[in-house]
């Protein structure tokens, strides 16, 4: 309450200011919801982007509000759209877009592309990104904070295994052969070092759409109204999974824990690991050993999801402020801005004019794995989204986590799945 | 003068009437009535639906595996966590040495944030590297995967709850263990009786009324407390340890499906109001002691 007040005060003096001064311009207020998932140095750096430039504009007050995880960051954007208070503009993953339209609460960059730079800036992002930022040929989202499952492997673990540590597995067999020389038992038969972690906890489909990707299968059409889970490409997908841990035994069984999985990999647990290329910074800063970064290994193909969050602009605010917040985006996703963002996380710079920077080509001239998200793009494909889009995912994580604890078989569980998906999915044919 | 007094009684009363109406009253009845209802989209206004939304109750098996989930919660948390309070308050309410320190040490837990104990225990449970596998590591026993596995998640987050709970029901039965008047203990002493006897006889017939609160609360709790499991399963793996209330939130601030979340809720209100009324009305006559 306190600086919703002092802010009322300072608007109102420098209104009176500039009003004293020269011919009065009114502020424009925005507000701004984002979510952080991995840790701080994100909420500052964004904290320092506005700020820097609220500086450079006048007329022109951002409010960057913390709003807690992703899941938390839409909950608060859509309740406070519902009470008629919506923020002008929110980071929020890529894949509630068609929620969000559903709900009639985003709008198209397209309607605020004025000139034709506004325009070219609309087509200057990764196509891999974009795949889950339009409907119906309109943008209703701008790549930020994106990332992509990458591989890690601890090249001293291959070393002690007798393998080249340089060469990480660049095929499915190639990883359960290596994967199978790097598990390690104690005397009594027990795991001491895992080949392969691949985590499925909490939202195993990320990670497994990239083994569907590489099975050159799509999960789901373009309208995000019909999924394909029950594909005999995914059902093998899935078998390869499971048969990690139960058939070659070179993962972990049950369901492995997402956050935990850099510190087993750190601890020796595992000797290569599947996560995200937001963990680059913590791998770098935290591994003991020399590691390496590579892209998924590919069966049918190379592949892999991509992930994270847009910027959207809500309805609900004067065309004026609505502009600012564009203006705002547009400044942001510039290469500068974008070139700060990436080095301080990890996340993937989302347009070639980024990684042409000069900021850009000394930090990957430093620290080369950090291109390996970039190479990836080239193979990777829109994350898994659809109307309604947390239950259908709810309910295919259920799906793959039954499967992966062996309670079904991978075929049974992905037909109930798609059944079910179905029933929800018809409504929006 | 009646009157006045009517209308005395009613002023006292108002204050806290308005905000039992408001945040209690109100919404358990906004609650019943969209659960006849669609929910509303931005793009498709909210439908009079009937029963359908209880229709989707009956068949959605999520629902009665979290129903039975909480069944097996309520009966794993419920004894074991009064037991243990009511050992550890006999225990810590006689004369040893470091007593105010053993009392602080049980009650810890239940000061403690939930979040901050749920991430305590996902400490604990880790696979390989977490405090319980390096103590059974020691022993030449494997990797455990408790959260992981449908068979054991819903006992880990049963043996946190428990955890948690224990040392707040200790501190009322330590409160009434101080109100027992010394001299009907000692009377029986004298009268020959053993230790078991005292405790059957006097001291646990004495602590009834107690036992009901703490139940009442326990019973609250089983269906109430579901913030650990954001923390250690997310309800996983496939529902394996997801209760009614933490399924409640996922429908209604996951996946938006309020309409849904209001007749799952509308089930909740009629299970805790059938478990009100049965351990007021038929326990309570036999709580007291005469």
């Amino acid at each position: 309450m306190l600086t919703t007040k002092l802010k009322a005060a300072t608007a109102a003096t420098t209104a009176f200011l500039a009003f004293a001064a020269a011919p009065a311009v009114a502020d424009v207020d925005l507000e701004f919801y984002f979510p952080v998932a991995v840790g701080g140095a994100a909420a500052n750096t964004i904290e320092d982007l506005t700020a820097e430039y609220v500086a450079a504009n006048d007329g022109v007050n951002i409010e960057a509000i913390y709003a807690g995880s992703y899941q938390d960051t839409v909950a608060k954007a859509l309740t406070a759209a519902r009470g008629g208070n919506a923020p002008q503009l929110s980071v929020i993953l890529s894949v509630d877009m068609y929620t969000l339209y559903d709900e009639d609460l985003i709008l198209a960059f397209d309607d605020f592309a004025q000139t034709d730079e506004d325009k070219a800036w609309l087509q200057s992002f990764y196509p891999a990104f974009m795949e889950n930022s339009m409907i119906d040929g309109k943008v209703y989202g701008i790549p930020f904070q994106r990332s992509t499952p990458v591989l890690y492997w601890n090249k001293d673990a291959f070393a002690e295994a007798g393998l080249d540590p340089e060469t990480p597995p660049a095929t499915w067999d190639e990883m359960i052969e290596m994967g199978k020389a790097l598990t390690k038992k104690d005397d009594n038969g027990n795991v001491t070092q895992w080949g392969v972690r691949i985590p499925s906890s909490g939202f195993p489909y990320w990670l497994f759409q990239g083994l569907t990707t590489q099975n050159d299968v799509i999960l789901v059409n373009d309208a995000g109204n019909e999924t394909n889970f029950d594909d005999p490409a995914v059902v093998d997908a899935l078998e390869y999974l499971v048969a990690l841990s139960t058939e070659h035994e070179v993962m972990a069984p049950g369901i492995i824990e997402w956050g935990a999985t850099p510190k087993a990999f750190f601890e020796g647990q595992t000797a290569m690991m599947w996560t995200t290329t937001g963990n680059l910074t913590n791998v770098r800063t935290n591994a003991p050993f020399d590691f390496g970064v590579a892209m998924l290994p590919a069966n049918e193909r190379r592949g892999a999801p991509t992930g994270g969050g847009n910027f959207y602009m809500f309805k609900g605010s004067t065309d004026e402020e609505l502009q600012a917040a564009f203006d705002f985006i547009k400044w942001i996703s510039q290469p500068a801005q974008a070139a700060k963002w990436t080095i301080a996380t990890g996340y993937v710079a989302p347009s070639p004019a980024t990684w042409e920077s000069p900021e850009m080509k000394a930090y990957v001239e430093d620290f080369p794995p950090a291109l390996v998200a970039r190479d990836q793009l080239e193979f990777a494909v829109a994350e898994l989204s659809t109307y309604e889009n947390q239950r259908i995912t709810r309910i295919f994580n259920d799906a793959l986590s039954a499967a992966i604890t062996g309670q079904k078989e991978p075929a049974e569980a992905l037909a109930e799945a798609q059944a079910a998906a179905d029933d929800i999915l018809k409504n929006y044919r | 003068m009646i009157n006045r007094h009517w209308i005395h009684g009613w002023l006292l009363l108002t204050p806290a009437f308005v905000f039992l109406v408001t945040f209690t009253h109100l919404p358990a009845i906004t609650t019943l009535i969209d659960s006849f209802f669609t929910t509303p989209r931005g793009r498709r206004p909210s439908e009079f639906a009937g029963w359908d939304n209880y229709q989707t109750l009956i068949n959605d098996a999520v629902f009665w595996k979290v129903l039975g989930n909480n069944f097996w919660f309520a009966v794993g948390t419920i004894p074991t966590s009064i037991g243990l309070a009511l050992i550890m308050a006999l225990w810590v309410n006689k004369q040893l040495w470091g007593r105010s320190f053993v009392r602080m040490a049980y009650f810890t837990p239940t000061v403690l944030p939930m979040i901050a104990v749920a991430n305590i225990w996902l400490f604990f449970y880790t696979p390989g590297f977490g405090l319980f596998d390096q103590i059974t590591g020691i022993f030449g026993v494997g990797q455990s995967n408790i959260l992981g596995s449908p068979n054991s998640a819903l006992w880990g987050v049963i043996v946190v709850t428990i955890w948690k709970e224990a040392g707040f029901f200790m501190i009322f039965y330590l409160a009434a263990l101080q109100t027992i008047p010394p001299s009907l203990i000692e009377a029986a002493r004298i009268e020959g009786a053993s230790p078991w006897t005292i405790f059957r006889r006097v001291t646990f017939p004495l602590l009834m009324p107690t036992t009901l609160f703490v139940s009442v609360n326990a019973v609250v709790n089983s269906f109430r407390m579901v913030d650990h499991l954001f923390i250690l399963t997310g309800g996983g793996p496939d529902n394996a340890s997801s209760l009614l209330l933490f399924y409640i939130y996922e429908t209604a601030f996951r996946f938006w499906e309020t309409s849904y979340a209001a007749t799952l809720t509308v089930i909740l209100l009629i299970i805790l109001g059938l478990l009100a009324i049965g351990q007021f009305f038929f326990f309570d006559r036999k709580v007291h002691y005469r």
